[in-house]
């Protein structure tokens, strides 16, 4: 399993890393949220072409303005990995946080890595 | 057969319509001809067909059908205000007024007709006109600006055209016809009289069974006409549009065969008594016929120089079909409208407060269709004029194509024509035609329009051109494309049957074998569901979970804030006391808002994601199942308190419903379903708003389909009467299954329905007579999928992996502080943001786990 490549917001550096959960934690080609540091953090498993990929993304929906993003629907949109808000369906890319349909909204994302077995996030 | 070698001089006599278009379609054979057309008027051709239009602001130049330079560029001399007087068929020469001669190897005589007057007394008084050429229509300006009443003698197709080109001009305007009724040769009497009111409506005086005698000074007018019966009416101008006569004189003058009535005779190749010279158009006589629509002249055009260049093409006469609008007043005839056909049969719909009056000639059989009759309401013209003319046999009910929005009703889609079947018939496009121009690359009906020409002489094809060329496109993929999204191209339908055919048991199967990309919201979840119609697999297993839509992951409907609704099923609405309170219970256990439903069931909202497990084991010990409230499933079935209590009661509505909802509970379909079962023909449980309504009778229960309320409300229809519950359970069964396995992702029952070729009556006739000897099949399946059921919520509490997905944080027990409550009619409801920026000491908190 490999942490995908994440864009980090500019201007942010990774203070630590913080051990969230083990990857039998995670579920395939959904997500969960992990609780660091008061932020609500989805955590996304996609496997692709038989190999995983996560990715992490804060867990707030800017629009729904709820804490629902790690309960969406994984897929894809011209190959891109997107997650939709189950509240009203907005696609946010996984790898640089936009969102598809409004260019003023996106979510924050953040770094992560597996070592072993273990999932961390970057703050 | 004659064909030609070097030049062949051909000279064309007229330049009309029909002139013009024997000109360009020999031009567009490539034939080694010289072309010279001899143009009577002093305009090239132009559109008499939209003649009137000149009085709405159309200009000489907008009707014109060519101009000089085209002529000049395709190689065809014309000489114009050419009157010929002469042919000599010995020599082959034709000679004008002006004493010029023209030799021909072959000549083609379109003169047209001229309008015939009455020899009535004063008719060639000044003011006293006639309504066909450009010239008329000046004169016509002219004498217009000087007159305040003006009368149009003759109220067929043109004389209504003429009456309108007045009635534009400002005059106040009469219509003189001598026979019972207006347009005598297209409408029957009844079609006349809605007609003549119509256009009485519209200000124009209509005067029938009325000869006049003579043409006389008048009083308060200019003249006053005199008639037959002794009646007057003053005018200031006349208009004569009494018939049209061919202008034959040519042929006479040369002893060409003419008609007993006037014509020149041509045989099926619109050639005359002489083999070198042809006539075609209005001057020309067939079987006995003239043709007085443009459209049979272009096919005689046609004709000749198909013959001319070596074919042996045919004239075999034309269809008179004429679909038009006089005066805004909208009015249709086809084939055999006065019912002349022996053992004819008709049907009729006249709608006097609308003006509308249809009638619909059909063989004695009902089989064909010889004939319509439609004033007021053409939208039907095209639908029937296709069946007349394919000798397309009539649906079951022929009366339905005439009778108004008649949910029966089966248009003829643009699919169910054959490739024979004319389009445009002015311009003689078929349907294949058509399909060729599409294939050939022609994406749009402006360039099938472009190719063809369809649609460029009346225009009355337009809305049939639209619909094939919209439907041929779509065909080829060009348009819409019926796939489900970007990741599969393919209806659900497809899917369906590629999952069972192939007996697909995984969305990550399914997406490597016939999908590509990763999947999205569209197709996760609706793949689930076909998964689940054929397999009833636990839609949480793990291959399913991440298909599921978060309503199916978390077993609950999200709401605004992230908690979730809690609804067990309540079937048929019946409940214990018992199982009331402890619903209180747990409500007030978790400080849940709780309410009653439309569907007679109870509604718990406010959960967290948390405590959704542990709710749900409670009313699990206490016997409760979920109620699918946020699946695309059955969601209840309705009851009134039928025969056990009602004492209007004939049957037990709340035993059935409850033994219906336990059937069917957990079938998955494309879209959430429900039912309702009434004791009597009171109806309380509004059944028939349902997708499977049940009313009782006293021999046992009325089946009704296809209903649903929400933004669309339908109403059921009656599907079968006087089942045994046996036989009810056996429809329903096959209903049910048919729909899941055919209907498109999200369609409701009623939308299928309406989608299906025949209705409710193809419905009935696969269901009640297997029409399609798939009845074992369907009710398998449904056993199947009986007999497969498993309250999920129960599969779920009872499996540690499954509860751990009801967790807000995979790394703490903390819940969302998000979520916060404040106090309404002493119940909670969500914060909204302006109360969560004022403060959290208003807040109710939840206990934590």
């Amino acid at each position: 399993m490999s942490a995908a490549p994440n864009f980090l917001a500019s201007g942010q550096d990774i203070q630590q890393w913080h051990l969230v959960c083990e990857t039998r934690d995670l579920v395939k080609n959904s997500g969960v949220c992990a609780l660091v540091e008061s932020r609500q953090i989805a955590i996304f498993c996609l496997c692709i072409k038989g190999e995983a990929q996560v990715f992490a993304i804060s867990n707030y929906d800017p629009i729904g303005k709820a804490n629902v993003l790690y309960r969406g629907l994984l897929g894809s949109i011209g190959g891109a990995p997107v997650v939709a808000s189950p509240l009203y369906k907005e696609h946010y890319f996984l790898e640089s946080g936009l969102c598809k349909e409004y260019d003023d909204i996106s979510v924050t994302t953040y770094p992560v890595k597996v070592e072993g077995e273990k999932v961390f996030i970057g703050i | 057969m004659t064909s030609l070698d070097s030049k062949t001089q051909i000279v064309v006599v007229g330049n009309g319509m029909v002139g013009h278009h024997f000109v360009e379609q020999l031009h567009q054979s490539d034939a080694n001809v010289e072309i010279t057309v001899l143009c009577g008027e002093s305009r090239l051709a132009y559109d008499r067909v939209y003649l009137s239009s000149f009085f709405s602001g159309a200009s000489a130049d907008d009707l014109a059908l060519t101009t000089p330079a085209q002529y000049a560029q395709w190689g065809v001399s014309v000489v114009t205000n050419a009157l010929v007087t002469d042919i000599d068929r010995d020599n082959k020469k034709v000679t004008t007024s002006e004493g010029q001669v023209f030799s021909y190897d072959k000549l083609v005589l379109a003169t047209g007709s001229y309008p015939f007057v009455p020899p009535i007394p004063g008719n060639e008084q000044e003011h006293c006109l006639v309504y066909r050429t450009i010239d008329d229509l000046l004169a016509i300006e002219a004498s217009a600006a000087v007159s305040s009443v003006g009368v149009v003698v003759g109220g067929g197709l043109l004389g209504l055209e003429a009456a309108n080109a007045l009635k534009q001009a400002g005059l106040d305007t009469h219509v003189v016809e001598f026979a019972p009724q207006l347009m005598a040769v297209q409408l029957d009497q009844a079609g006349g009289k809605v007609l003549k009111d119509k256009i009485e409506d519209l200000g124009v005086t209509v005067h029938t069974q009325k000869t006049t005698q003579s043409i006389e000074a008048g009083n308060t007018c200019r003249y006053k006409m005199v008639f037959a019966d002794g009646t007057e009416l003053e005018t200031d101008m006349i208009l004569f549009s009494a018939g049209i006569r061919p202008s034959d004189q040519l042929g006479r003058k040369s002893a060409l065969t003419l008609g007993e009535r006037g014509g020149i005779v041509i045989d099926n190749h619109c050639v005359t008594s002489d083999p070198n010279i042809y006539a075609v158009g209005e001057c020309a006589l067939w079987d006995n016929k003239i043709f007085g629509l443009v459209a049979p002249g272009y096919t005689m055009a046609r004709t000749a120089v198909n013959h001319l260049t070596g074919g042996d093409a045919e004239f075999s006469g034309a269809d008179m079909s004429t679909k038009l609008k006089l005066m805004g007043v909208e009015v249709g005839s086809i084939g055999d409208a006065h019912e002349r056909t022996e053992g004819a049969l008709s049907y009729t719909y006249l709608n006097q407060p609308e003006g509308v009056y249809k009638k619909l000639v059909v063989d004695s059989e009902q089989k064909k269709v010889l004939g319509a009759v439609l004033v007021g309401d053409t939208s039907d013209y095209d639908t029937l004029l296709q069946y007349a003319l394919n000798a397309i046999d009539l649906p079951e009910h022929p009366e339905s194509l005439i009778l108004p929005s008649s949910d029966a009703a089966p248009a003829l889609g643009a699919d169910a024509l054959p490739d024979t079947a004319s389009i445009c018939s002015c311009l003689n496009v078929t349907k294949g035609d058509i399909v060729s121009a599409v294939e050939g690359g022609c994406c749009s009906v402006a360039d099938v329009k472009g190719e063809t020409k369809a649609s460029t002489g009346c225009g009355g094809c337009a809305a049939l051109l639209k619909n094939v060329v919209d439907s041929e496109l779509e065909k080829r993929g060009v348009e819409v494309s019926k796939a489900i999204c970007e990741h599969f191209n393919y209806t659900r339908q497809e899917l369906f049957h590629l999952v069972k055919v192939n007996d697909i048991r995984t969305f990550d199967d399914l997406l490597e074998q016939h999908g590509e990309g990763l999947g999205c919201e569209i197709c996760k979840p609706a793949v689930g569901s076909i998964l689940a119609s054929v397999y009833n697999d636990y839609i949480l297993k793990s291959a399913h979970l991440p298909l599921q839509d978060t309503n199916d992951i978390y077993l609950g409907n999200m709401q605004k804030d992230g908690t979730y609704s809690v609804v067990p099923r309540v079937p048929g609405g019946e409940i214990t006391p018992e199982k009331l309170i402890l619903l209180g219970e747990v409500a007030k256990e978790y400080n849940l808002y709780t309410k009653i439903t439309g569907g007679q069931r109870i509604d718990l909202f406010g959960a967290r994601v948390e405590h959704l497990p542990d709710i749900w084991e409670k009313l699990v010990a206490g016997g409760f199942e979920t109620g699918h409230a946020y699946a695309k499933a059955l969601r209840t079935v309705k009851s009134c308190v039928g025969s056990t209590w009602c004492r209007y009661g004939v049957q037990d509505s709340v035993g059935t419903a409850i033994d219906l909802e336990n059937r069917y509970k957990g079938l998955r379909a494309p879209h959430k379903i429900k039912f309702a079962v009434s004791g009597c023909t009171r109806e309380c449980a509004e059944a028939q708003s349902k997708d499977i309504g049940v009313i009782a009778t006293e021999q046992g229960w009325n089946l009704y389909v296809c209903g649903n309320g929400g933004m669309k409300p339908r109403h059921a229809d009656l599907f079968a009467t006087d089942l045994d519950t046996e036989t009810l359970i056996k429809y329903i069964d096959r209903v049910l299954m048919f729909y899941v396995k055919t209907a498109d992702r999200l369609q409701r029952t009623s939308v299928w329905m309406d989608n299906l070729e025949g209705g409710l009556a193809y419905l009935q006739d696969v269901v009640i007579n297997d029409a399609l000897g798939i009845n074992d099949e369907l009710e398998a399946q449904m056993d199947t999928v009986v007999d497969a059921y498993q309250c999920e919520w129960k599969t779920t509490i009872e499996d540690p992996e499954a509860r751990k997905r009801f967790r807000q944080f995979v790394n703490s027990n903390a819940g969302d502080t998000n979520i916060q409550f404040v106090s309404e009619r002493g119940q909670v409801r969500p914060a909204t943001e302006a109360e969560k920026v004022a403060g959290k000491d208003q807040f109710i908190p939840v206990a934590m786990v």
